[in-house]
Order: C-alpha cells, then sequence, then structure tokens
C-alpha cells in the first residue's frame, strides 16, 4: 500500500486535473441521440467543449443553462427549465445529461428538483431521459464526474427487477472507467464478440466518439454510443463487467437494480487483468476460448520477456487519473519497472493500490519534482505534461485527457493482451530511443590523447597524411 | 593471399593454443558450422578504428548485412560507423572491372570523407577473380597522399579467428612505426610534473571499447600516469596504430586472437607483453598490477597499489546491497575460451555460484583455470547443443544463462533469464564501475517478474484436455544455443591442432 502525500500548496501549477463536469459530460457523449447540458455560465461548457473538440478531432454536442449575472443572484432555476424545453424542442434528444457546475451548486440549486418540475411543466417531453447529476467542480475530477454520470443513468433508467437475470444469456454489459479510449471500448466489443456473446457498452464513448465519418452533414446530438433503450436490457444479461473503482457506487447501483452478477475489474492492461477477463468470458459464455486469443496470449508474454531488458528497473513518472494511474503503474511494475513517481488529482481508492512507494495528489508540477527527485528516465502523462517531460529531459508516452498534440492518442488501444503488447513495445522503444541520455556510459577522454584524437574530420581538403605512408 | 601465408598465421608460436591438443578446434563441417567468415573476423577487428574510411570490396552481401552493427564507441570522429562497400555487380565481376571500380571508390571516400587513412578489406569474389587490391591500395595512396591500407580477407580463407589476425598483421606490416607518437597535451605534462610522475606508454590489443566500457577503465591509467598510446582498436586512431611501437608495454586483453601482433611487436621493437583482461575486480587488479610489473618504476607501484586499495573499497562497499540480493544464485556459462575462465571470476567476485562452463572452444590450459577457480568439481559442458545446455539449465537448477547476444532469443524462448555478453551488448562491464553495470543488469533479469508471467499457462488452459508442457527441455529449438557468433571468436581463436 502506497503513502497517499496530499496537497500542501497553495496553489495548483500545470493542472493535472480536469473538473468533474467535463467527465459527466463525457459519460453523457458516449449514449446515442443525447447532448450533455452544463448548468452554469456559458463558460463552463465552452471549456469543456474545446477540452473534448482538441482531443477527440470530433464535433461535441454540449448545450449550457448559460447562467448570467441576474440568474446567478436571483436564482437559475428558469434558465434550467427553459434549457431543457429549448432542446427538446430543437433537438429531439433521447436524453439530456444535466451536470451542475461550481457555480450553480455554490447558487444551491437543486438539480433533482428542477428535473421534476420540467417534466410537469412539460408532460409533451416526458419521454426524454433528462439525467440530473451533482458534479461541482470544486469536488473530484474528470473521471468522478464521469462515473457519477453513470451512477445517475442506472438510477434513473435501470428498472429495479431482480427477476429477469440471464433472460438475454449471451449479453453482457459493460461498464468502463473514463479513461478508457474508444481504441480501448472497440477492441473490448470485438474480444466478447469472439465469444459469441453480445456486449452493450454503458456508456459506449468508443462509438460515438471515435471518429467516423457519417451521412449526416450536421448533427447536434450524439451518432453512435449507448442507446438509451439498452439500459432497460441491463437486467437481463448474464454478466456484468466493470472496469475501474471508480465505478464501484454505480456498479453497486445496478448490481442491486438487477440482481445481474458482476465482474469487476481494477484496468485490463497486462498478463494477470487479461488472464482474468477471458476466464469470465469463457465461463459465461460457455465458448471455448479461440485459438487466436491463446495466441494473443502467447505473443504478449514474449514481449514481456523481450522487453524486460529495457523496462525493467526502468524508473517512470506517471501522472494520470486514479483509475488510469493505477493500470498503468501496475502493468509496468509487471514488467519490472519501478514507479517513482505517481501522481493524482484527486484522492481515491484507486490510489491505495497504487505500485508506488508514494502517491501525490497534485499537479504536473508535482510530476516534475517528484519525477526530478526520482530520477525518471520516462514521463507517462497528458499533452501537457509534454513540457515536464522536456524540462526533465525525458521521453513522454501520452495517456488520458487531453492529448491535443498527437492525432489519434484518443483512439489507441492500451488493453488486452496486444494493446498491452503494443505499449510494451512502445514504452521500450521510448527508452531505446533516449539510450544515450541515461544509460551510456559518458564517454572519458584521457588527459594523455593529443586533441587532434577527438577532432571530427574537417570537410575535405587535399590529403595530408598523418605521420608516414604505409609501407607497401 | 596464398595457402601458405595462412599456414603462417595460423601457426602462432606465442599461442599455448598451438602448444596442446585443443578440444573442438577442427576445420568447419559443412552442414554442421556456425560462426563468422576471415572478413567478419577482419572487419571487427578494425573497425573501431574511428578516423578511418572503412571500404569492403565485394559484392552486397558482405557489407550490406554487416555494417554499423557493433556497440563499439568513439570520443570523436564517428567515420568509422559510416558503411562502404564497391557493392560489386555482375558487369564489374564479368568484365574485370571491380579494381577500377575500388580505385575510384577509394578516391570517393577521400574526397567525400576526408578520412585519415582508408582500409580496403577484401572478400571472397575479387579475391577469386585475382583482383590485386595491394596494388590497387598502392596506386590510390601515391595517386591522393592518403594512406591506403589493404586487409586481404577473403572469407574462404578461414574462420573469423583468422580474420581477427590477418587484421592484426595488416596493422602490423603497413601501419605501425610509421609515424611518431604526438607529444601529450601541455596540462597533461604539468599534471605529471606536479606530482612527480613518470608518464609510461602503452598499448591494449584486443580492447574494442564495447558500449564505451574502457572509460570505465582509462580514468585510472590516467592518474597512474599510464598513457595509452594505441588501443587496437576500440576508440582508436590511426595516427595511434602508426605510432604504436613506442609502447614500453603491450596487454594483450582477454583475447589470444591478436596475439600475432604482440607477439610481432617483441619481434621487431622488443616491447614486452602480458595478458590480461579487465572483466572483475580480481582481473582488474591484476591487470594494473601486470602493468606496474612489466613497467618496473617502483614509485608507479606503489601508487597502483594505492589505487587498488582505493578501487576495490569503493566497489566492495558499492557491491555490498547488491551482492546481498545476487549472493548464491546459480549460473550456466556458456561462452568460449578464455572468457569462459575470466568472466568465472567476476561473477564469484559478486558471490554468484557457476554451476556449469561451457568448455567446447577451451584449451587444457583454459580448463586447468577452470578447475583453479572453480574447483576439482567443476561441471564442464563440451555439447553446447540447445537441448544439452536446457537439460543441463534443469539439472542444475541454474537461475541465469549467460552466454552471446546470439543466444538471447532461444534462452528467452525457454523463460530463462539470461544476460549477453557480447560486443553487440549496450551495457559495459569492464573495471571496478563495470561490476555495477553488471549487478544491475544481473538483477534485472533474475528478479524480473516477467518469468512467472512467461512461465504460466492460460488459466483455462487447465479446462482443456493435454494442454502441452513448456518446452524447458526444448529439443526442437529453432537454433544452436551455441553459434559461435560472438564476442569469444574475438577473445578466442580456432586453429588446426599443431
Amino acid at each position: 500500500m502506497s503513502e497517499i502525500i496530499k496537497r500542501s500548496k497553495a496553489m495548483s501549477v500545470s493542472p493535472l486535473k480536469a473538473s468533474s463536469p467535463t467527465g459527466a459530460a463525457l459519460a453523457f457523449l458516449g449514449i446515442h441521440h443525447a447532448i450533455p447540458m452544463l448548468h452554469g455560465s456559458q463558460g463552463c461548457t465552452a471549456f469543456a467543449k474545446v477540452y473534448f473538440v482538441r482531443h477527440f478531432r470530433e464535433p461535441i454536442p454540449l448545450q449550457t443553462t448559460a447562467m448570467d449575472q441576474a440568474s446567478s443572484v436571483m436564482g437559475a432555476d428558469d434558465n434550467v427549465i427553459q434549457g431543457l424545453a429549448t432542446i427538446c424542442a430543437k433537438q429531439k434528444p433521447a436524453m439530456i445529461g444535466l451536470p451542475t457546475t461550481g457555480l450553480s451548486e455554490t447558487q444551491g440549486t437543486d438539480i433533482a428538483r428542477l428535473v421534476k418540475d420540467f417534466y410537469r411543466q412539460h408532460p409533451e417531453y416526458a419521454h426524454v431521459a433528462v439525467i440530473p447529476v451533482n458534479t461541482p467542480d470544486f469536488t473530484g475530477c474528470l473521471e468522478t464526474g464521469y462515473a457519477l454520470a453513470v451512477k445517475g443513468m442506472f438510477e434513473a433508467l435501470v428498472p429495479a427487477d431482480r427477476t429477469r437475470v440471464g433472460l438475454r444469456p449471451r449479453q453482457i454489459n459493460v461498464v468502463p472507467h473514463a479513461s478508457l479510449t474508444p481504441g480501448d471500448t472497440e477492441a473490448l466489443k470485438e474480444l466478447i464478440e469472439s465469444f459469441g456473446l453480445r456486449p452493450v457498452m454503458v456508456p459506449d464513448v468508443g462509438d460515438s466518439l471515435d471518429g467516423h465519418l457519417m451521412p449526416e452533414d450536421y448533427t447536434p446530438l450524439t451518432l453512435g454510443g449507448t442507446p438509451v433503450s439498452e439500459f432497460a436490457t441491463l437486467g437481463e444479461a448474464a454478466a456484468t463487467i466493470v472496469i475501474g473503482r471508480s465505478l464501484d457506487a454505480a456498479a453497486d447501483v445496478l448490481a442491486e437494480r438487477t440482481g445481474v452478477p458482476d465482474h469487476r475489474f481494477d484496468h485490463l492492461m497486462g498478463l494477470d487483468a487479461n488472464d482474468r477477463l477471458i476466464g469470465v468470458l469463457a465461463e459465461v459464455s460457455g465458448h471455448p476460448v479461440p485459438e487466436r486469443i491463446e495466441r494473443q496470449r502467447a505473443q504478449y508474454q514474449d514481449a514481456l520477456v523481450d522487453c524486460h531488458f529495457m523496462l525493467g528497473m526502468a524508473r517512470v513518472a506517471i501522472a494520470a487519473d486514479p483509475d488510469l494511474l493505477l493500470g498503468m503503474s501496475e502493468f509496468l511494475k509487471s514488467v519490472g519497472s519501478d514507479i517513482v513517481a505517481a501522481i493524482a488529482p484527486v484522492r481515491a481508492p484507486s490510489l491505495d493500490d497504487v505500485p508506488a512507494d508514494k502517491v501525490h495528489i497534485g499537479d504536473l508540477e508535482d510530476l516534475e519534482i517528484a519525477g526530478r527527485e526520482g530520477q525518471c528516465q520516462l514521463v507517462i502523462g497528458n499533452s501537457h505534461a509534454v513540457s515536464s517531460a522536456e524540462r526533465l529531459g525525458v521521453p513522454i508516452l501520452r495517456i488520458g485527457f487531453p492529448q491535443y498534440d498527437l492525432v489519434g492518442g484518443y483512439t489507441r488501444t492500451w488493453i488486452g493482451y496486444r494493446g498491452s503488447r503494443q505499449a510494451l513495445f512502445d514504452l521500450a522503444n521510448l527508452l531505446l530511443e533516449h539510450h544515450e541520455e541515461h544509460h551510456l556510459i559518458a564517454p572519458y577522454r584521457s588527459i594523455f590523447r593529443p586533441a587532434e584524437a577527438f577532432a571530427e574530420l574537417g570537410p575535405a581538403t587535399p590529403a595530408t597524411a598523418a605521420g608516414g605512408l604505409p609501407i607497401h | 593471399m596464398k595457402p601458405s601465408e595462412v599456414a603462417v598465421l595460423l601457426d602462432e608460436p606465442a599461442c599455448t593454443h598451438n602448444k596442446k591438443a585443443k578440444s573442438g578446434c577442427s576445420k568447419p563441417t559443412p552442414g554442421a558450422s556456425a560462426g563468422g567468415c576471415a572478413f567478419d573476423g577482419a572487419q571487427i577487428a578494425l573497425l573501431p578504428i574511428a578516423d578511418v574510411a572503412h571500404i569492403v570490396h565485394g559484392p552486397i552481401a558482405c557489407a550490406g548485412s554487416s555494417w554499423d552493427n557493433r556497440g563499439t564507441r568513439s570520443t570523436g570522429p564517428t567515420l568509422y560507423r559510416i558503411g562502404m562497400t564497391t557493392d560489386l555487380t555482375e558487369q564489374d565481376v564479368i568484365m574485370g572491372r571491380s579494381e577500377k571500380r575500388l580505385f575510384h571508390s577509394i578516391k570517393q571516400a577521400i574526397e567525400t570523407h576526408n578520412p585519415k587513412a582508408v582500409f580496403v578489406y577484401n572478400t571472397c569474389v575479387p579475391a577469386l577473380v585475382g583482383d590485386d587490391i595491394d596494388a590497387v591500395c598502392k596506386a590510390a595512396t601515391e595517386r591522393w597522399g592518403t594512406p591506403v591500407v589493404p586487409v586481404d580477407s577473403a572469407g574462404f580463407y578461414g574462420t573469423k579467428n583468422l580474420g581477427n589476425r590477418i587484421a592484426g598483421e595488416a596493422m602490423v606490416k603497413y601501419v605501425a612505426g610509421t609515424a611518431e607518437p604526438l607529444p601529450p597535451p601541455a596540462a597533461a605534462i604539468e599534471y605529471a610534473e606536479k606530482r612527480g610522475i613518470k608518464i609510461h606508454n602503452v598499448n591494449l590489443i584486443g580492447e574494442y571499447n564495447i558500449a564505451g566500457e574502457f572509460w570505465f577503465i582509462a580514468p585510472l591509467l590516467d592518474e597512474l600516469g599510464i598513457r595509452v598510446i594505441c588501443t587496437l582498436s576500440g576508440d582508436g586512431r590511426f595516427h595511434e596504430v602508426q605510432s604504436m611501437h613506442r609502447a614500453e608495454v603491450n596487454m594483450m586483453v582477454c583475447s589470444k586472437a591478436m596475439l600475432n601482433v604482440a607477439r610481432k611487436l617483441e619481434d621487431r621493437f622488443g616491447t614486452p607483453w602480458f595478458e590480461g583482461s579487465f572483466y572483475g575486480i580480481t582481473d582488474t587488479t591484476q591487470a594494473l598490477r601486470d602493468f606496474a610489473r612489466l613497467i618496473g618504476d617502483p614509485d608507479l607501484t606503489e601508487r597502483t597499489e594505492a589505487l587498488i586499495a582505493r578501487e576495490e573499497a569503493k566497489i566492495f562497499a558499492a557491491l555490498k546491497p547488491w551482492r546481498a540480493r545476487l549472493e548464491g544464485k546459480r549460473v550456466l556459462l556458456n561462452t568460449g575460451g578464455v572468457k569462459s575462465w575470466s568472466i568465472v571470476s567476476a561473477l564469484q567476485d559478486l558471490g554468484l555460484v557457476v554451476v556449469a562452463t561451457a568448455t567446447k572452444k577451451s584449451t587444457e590450459e583454459d580448463k586447468a583455470r577452470i578447475r583453479e577457480l572453480m574447483g576439482p568439481e567443476a561441471k564442464m559442458v563440451e555439447d553446447g547443443s540447445p537441448r544439452a545446455l536446457l537439460n543441463m539449465v534443469k539439472e542444475l537448477r541454474a537461475d541465469i544463462l549467460i552466454a552471446g547476444g546470439r543466444n538471447l532469443y532461444t534462452a528467452l524462448k525457454a523463460r530463462l533469464p539470461f544476460l549477453d555478453i557480447n560486443q553487440e551488448r549496450e551495457f559495459g562491464y569492464a573495471g571496478y564501475t563495470g561490476m555495477l553495470e553488471l549487478v544491475k543488469q544481473l538483477a534485472l533479469t533474475l528478479e524480473s517478474p516477467v518469468w512467472t508471467q512467461a512461465r504460466s499457462a492460460a488459466p483455462w488452459a487447465a479446462l482443456r484436455p493435454a494442454a502441452p508442457e513448456l518446452p524447458l527441455d526444448a529439443d526442437d529449438l529453432p537454433m544452436p544455443l551455441d553459434d559461435g557468433f560472438d564476442m569469444d571468436d574475438v577473445h578466442d581463436h580456432h586453429h588446426a591442432a599443431a
């Protein structure tokens, strides 16, 4: 168990944290024909929108209750009702996600009551699922907000009926944590399908934000993602797979309401986690493990031994949201690396098991300080950590949110035997490329050697033999 | 090169291998041979000379798959890392134009890179069609005034070890003694005068500065006032080879392959020499003492002993925590010849137990040394086949296999921790400081969590009938564990038993 070092400075420098309303919005973006509307000032939405646009390189549907000075002081309840009605009338969404913000929470909004008021005033929109969620940005981080939104959706949309478990014997529910990428969820779905099972991913950011061209030239809502109608089927599945401890509370709600047995994973990187996943899938499906997967497992083992020469004892600094931090650091530990700096933006249960002596609740400045202290050879973090890595003079592997200086980073696959194998290769290659600075013996120039010995050869001049010519 | 000349090179009077029957030193058997050719050996031996243009005269196979493939490093020029070959075409061969192409290639190398010298490596095809590379080199030297040295090293002349010797022969014959050493920098002279130290000049023969490991040794020699006139050939310079006749002592570094160089320098210039190694604390200390002994300067001897005491104390203290981690770990060593014992002492310095060592390429003397180091019960492995080695690993409960890098992936397929000690390795192990890197790399692989994972069968496999066994005793590993294609060949040599 690691020692958790709490934030001890006044100012956050080079912040690692993204806000919890932003995370909640992400969860709603994984639902089909949905739009999140942040209850706050316009800026709350605008910043979140730009954040995701730069990361996913996609148009992002996101609305705002547009609280202004008057409504901030006098009450913004009307903004919410009006905003919901406007979206319902204009966009005809299947779901509106309604995360609060620091502004509306400080003001004291009762967002759940407002949703009831809305349905009372607008019975014509009773078919639109409006999901309120309390996500003040002074609590938690992206991962937290996402988990709260998922929990909110389960509470609002999953019927409390424990009698229907297994009516859909081939259905398996999957609840992925915030930092799994579209590439991850896509790979996971394919894996589950290879056992003859039907995965229902909730939410399914991979289906909506994977970056695909569509027949429509413009849509104000999400295209792709989990259909709202699927929430009613979750109780009929044979099993649920939950990835990430941040989702524990949400998973508890789902299990409590449906009685569907769940299998919880901290992450899906490395051998152990994937062995367990394949075991679960084989058991639930009664389907033999496909040979292709056996092969991928053997390939992963081979990559492990090949890469341990570079990654063994490698000193790594990681900054990420808690679930991703735990997954990445356990993965690196499994190949013999040392986590010399582990930074998370907020306290979370995942942090207790991060295989590092200390986990700092902090920012990228803390990453830099701890990384320097631990003489890290590699930084793992988001695009903001690139400059930290530069200042440390070490390479960086980009993970998490946001990745705005890299095309396709958002959709990279990290999970499964294959994703883990590629991660091993990329990590090892980063160290190999920077081998020079960190491993190589520093050149030593003997004091007795004349300066001539160290000079690079000059431009071509008529040759002058140094001394005599060879004895031919 | 005439067969008679090859025979002379093979008959090395200074070599102990020449006096006693040597196991495993037979002519290569078609269909059952591995290891490099004479060209390979010659190129490997000289390529580290950094300010020379190394031209491989032949069709592409010789240079194409071998250039820039070494771990040797330079403090200055990087010309040696540029691959150059005449890349002969069919037309060149048929029409007899290869000599002309070589002549123009030399010109091109000189005009583009302004090298201190050009080395021309002969290969099989031009040797067979009868190119006179000696004449071309001579003409080119006269024409452009840049030294051009022929290294007549066609692959079919013999093994890689013969190639090492051919390379050494070319240096002694064409280069050594053609220039005087430059004076040391004023600062160095001042350093010596201030301390009342006399500067002594030495050569190192067969030291290749793999991964820069000689830089662990060089500061110690500097401190003692021992000036290395020439290293043949790690981080070497052409001018230094030219002036190597001015050394007071030559050290043959962990190698018999270039013994001919030491012997001929002794014959021609009267330089005494000794054999030594910089691997391990014991051997490094011994090498420093041998320098002092042969130089015969009492002041140097005294300072050497002080330095040894200081460095040994320092390294033993630094190794202490590592020793605790590695003590008692069991090693199977699969290297040839000289290394079969020189590395043993380094490992024993670290508290490891060498359970067996391969002796396929070792002489009777080598074996005697092994018994001396490992006790009369020392297990020697004659059969270097993968099956025999892996069975041995199992039988002797070895924790790690130490061998050349070509064996790496075979060991890994057998899920066996492995340490690479060949020339392509990326870590330097020489001297006192190198031991720290050695322990780190040993611990890295021995303690790695990947082995349990790599050995684990899929959990669901138990549910299926007849899962295949893991191949710790695999009969059919794809390549021989002992393919002879590593540093051992530079450090060792084969020749027909006398």
